[in-house]
């Protein structure tokens, strides 16, 4: 039991691990786009609970309300508006599957190159830092929330990105609104 | 025993590769727009990771403007889409090649 307990944390990461690369192999296999969208979902909430296991708990909730919510519907919606008939009797692929292959593994192998060239950096170990912030006045507010902590980051250091985002938003709301009016 | 940094970036890096095969290859434009979400979340990954393994809340905050990114993306993209297939039926990216000599 206590040798379960410990090795929680990794077991956990296998688990969702494989469910995230198993959807993502769905995502581009699978002939039907529904079912690449639904394969796609379920990489969406193993990585929001990747996320929960490196304390990001704000991101795995918003990871869950904007990805498994909000653009999961949106794509579900779009594949139901245009007509799936005539796509399945085109081919999957673009190219030849074995140039596809050696495209997997070239960037693997890039990927792998960074990897063992790249420095990680310290490791710190104190999780009690990362709940912690610093207010403008200069105080350290410890065993506040992860939600809060972020929030102080995302509204003190990058209120102007923040703002910037929004405007963003706006415009591609405005932008989308546009494009799929009917003319 | 926590998970050392370097099995987030392993599965990072797979999630990436396996996303940028399919964008590159399917035809299907909107299979394409579901790998590039596959390759916004395993960037995602490897940014929360390293925002525990520095202590530092810059990586969460990114993520936070990667995601709104992706929900630009995918309203844009998928309005294009419709507009596309209202004029040419087919949303197939080889028959869509008006701008390709």
């Amino acid at each position: 039991m206590n040798a379960l307990v410990e090795s929680g944390p990794a077991l956990l990461f296998y688990l969702f691990a494989a469910i995230a690369v198993v959807g993502a192999v769905g995502v581009v296999t699978l002939r039907n786009p529904m079912y690449g969208a639904l394969s796609l979902l379920a990489t969406f909430l193993s990585v929001a609970a990747l996320f929960l296991l490196r304390h990001a708990e704000f991101v795995a909730i918003v990871q869950i309300f904007v990805y498994g919510g909000g653009i999961m519907v949106l794509f579900l919606f779009v594949i139901m508006l245009v007509n799936l008939q005539r796509l399945r009797e085109s081919r999957l692929f673009n190219g030849p599957l074995p140039a596809v292959l050696v495209l997997a593994v070239l960037l693997l192998g890039l990927f792998g190159w960074v990897f063992v060239h790249a420095p990680f950096g310290p490791a710190f170990d104190q999780p009690e830092l990362f709940t912690s912030y610093i207010d403008q006045q200069n105080t350290l507010h410890q065993g506040a929330g992860n939600t809060e902590a972020v929030a102080w980051a995302l509204y003190t250091k990058n209120l102007l990105p923040f703002e910037v985002a929004s405007l963003f938003l706006l415009v591609a709301m405005i932008g989308a609104v546009v494009l799929g009016r009917r003319q | 025993m926590t998970v050392p940094l370097s099995w987030y970036l392993i599965l990072g890096a797979v999630l990436f590769a396996i996303g940028a095969v399919g964008a590159l290859t399917r035809r299907n434009g909107i299979s394409i727009f579901l790998s590039i979400e596959v390759m916004l979340n395993a960037a995602n990954l490897t940014l929360i990771a390293y925002a525990r393994q520095w202590e530092s809340h810059a990586g969460q905050v990114v993520v936070f403007f990667v995601m709104a990114v992706a929900a630009a993306e995918a309203a844009v993209g998928l309005a294009l889409f419709i507009a596309v297939f209202r004029q040419r039926h087919t949303i197939d990216l080889n028959r869509i090649n008006l701008l390709r000599w």
